[in-house]
């Protein structure tokens, strides 16, 4: 059976549907450009000892399933974070010069370290209130509440794996 | 139950994690020749209009899922903050969530700058985050509100642009109420005019579109008062039944009457206390 090879994004067409296999259609206009320069997704450099793909840990894999996100926001929320920030310090860079984003992500630094244990929930309550999250609600304080999680981690892995020891 | 080992930490908000699956079962259920249940959508009218001294919010009360009529009297006209109200079309959770969570927002922004909240404010909040979601959140607003600046209105598309204007309509029934807008409307109405006119045109929305019905809801918003008239005006009220088809007793006659008493004796009784710790 012929299989029409899957191709990631054409500029040029209006608006493209992908219709795979089983019927599963999905929109990829528009993937390159938020693939281009955001984090990496996982598969193309598998994270275990001696560069080959961890099966224990991260599971069976297929690269369909790694190249394509699975949901066209997907790329876009995980990235929104780091998104925002850059936008926000290359504008302040612009008004304030080269100290105000130095000065800020030295702080940010500073506030990141104060974590608990890499299995327990931390507050993170410095590194909200400089990103100003503090005043405001969104869809991650409402869905999906990590502290009402139903997985734990394992603690000594997850501290191993922190540490390097894995 | 076992603990997965998991490498990063848990984040909260949206999880795609099912995207996948459910695309296969939509896949299967089509081969198969059903479909997937279909989401509690408002296909609505709502409509508002700024007159002399304020705004005039309209909404009919209907809530439909897929062909069925899931909510005959449902409340589309949402509090924002005390002198800001949003009426809300397409899926109802969303609307719902959305318009839950600027309230919060603006309620922080407030007590932060100390001053009554802007309509201005509230739109630009909406508009930000329905692009950040690229339309996936279905939620199509009309806002209205009078702050230090006077009365506005607005109405917000899903996918994130918004019209200020003096008269808006959204919703499927939109192209009936704006029929009736752009026929009477006038600028510097006066608050009964107004109040007459959204009735109008939210009724034009009611007998003209499958998707909105039942009766009309009001909101009406002025510099320190607001009137949330609910229900406003029943335009689709239920019928009443005139015949009954109970018979009256003695309609049919009595032929003969046998009696059998049954005699029951009492052989075992225990007692189970209830495990009520």
């Amino acid at each position: 059976m012929k299989t029409r090879p899957n191709r990631i994004c054409n500029r040029n067409t209006v608006y493209r549907k992908e219709s795979g296999r089983n019927g599963i259609t999905m929109n990829t206009r528009g993937l390159r450009s938020q693939l281009k320069d955001s984090v990496p997704v996982a598969g193309l450099c598998p994270q275990g000892a001696y560069g080959v793909q961890d099966s224990l840990r991260s599971g069976f894999t297929s690269v369909k399933n790694e190249l394509l996100p699975s949901h066209p926001l997907e790329l876009s929320e995980k990235n929104f974070q780091p998104n925002q920030d850059k936008m926000n310090f290359s504008t302040l860079r612009n008004i304030q010069g080269l100290h105000a984003p130095l000065k800020l992500q030295m702080e940010y630094r500073a506030a990141r370290q104060i974590q608990r244990l890499p299995f327990l929930q931390s507050s993170n309550l410095a590194l909200d209130t400089l990103r100003g999250n503090d005043e405001s609600i969104g869809f991650e304080d409402i869905l999906n509440d990590p502290t009402q999680s139903e997985m734990m981690g394992e603690p000594h892995m997850m501290v191993e794996y922190k540490l390097g020891l894995l | 139950m076992a603990t997965l080992v998991m490498n990063q930490a848990p984040v909260g908000g949206f999880s795609f994690e099912n995207c996948k699956r459910n695309a296969v079962l939509e896949g299967e259920a089509n081969k198969v020749g059903c479909s997937m249940p279909a989401a509690r959508k408002t296909g609505t009218t709502i409509c508002g209009v700024v007159f002399k001294d304020g705004v005039v919010l309209g909404a009919d009360t209907r809530a439909t899922e897929g062909m069925i009529v899931a909510d005959k009297n449902c409340s589309k006209i949402h509090y924002i903050s005390p002198n800001i109200y949003c009426c809300g079309a397409g899926t109802a959770a969303d609307t719902e969530m959305t318009t839950q969570i600027i309230s919060s927002n603006l309620e922080l922004h407030a007590l932060s700058t100390g001053r009554l909240p802007r309509v201005a404010t509230a739109n630009r909040m909406l508009k930000q985050m329905l692009f950040r979601y690229q339309g996936y959140i279905g939620a199509a607003l009309v806002l209205g509100g009078v702050d230090c600046n006077g009365p506005h209105l607005y109405s917000i598309y899903p996918h994130g642009s918004t019209d200020k204007l003096p008269y808006v309509t959204m919703g499927s029934g939109s192209l009936a109420a704006m029929a009736v807008f752009e026929d009477r409307y006038k600028p510097d109405m006066e608050e009964d005019e107004a109040k007459q006119l959204v009735r109008d045109a939210i009724a034009a929305g009611i007998f003209n579109d499958l998707g909105s019905g039942s009766n009309i809801d009001l909101s009406v918003i002025t510099k320190g008062k607001v009137d949330y008239i609910r229900p406003h005006d029943e335009a689709n009220k239920k019928g009443v039944r005139t015949g009954d088809y109970k018979y009256k007793r003695g309609t049919t006659g009595v032929l003969a009457k046998l009696v059998t008493p049954l005699n029951l004796e009492l052989v075992e009784e225990t007692v189970h206390t209830m495990d009520t710790s």
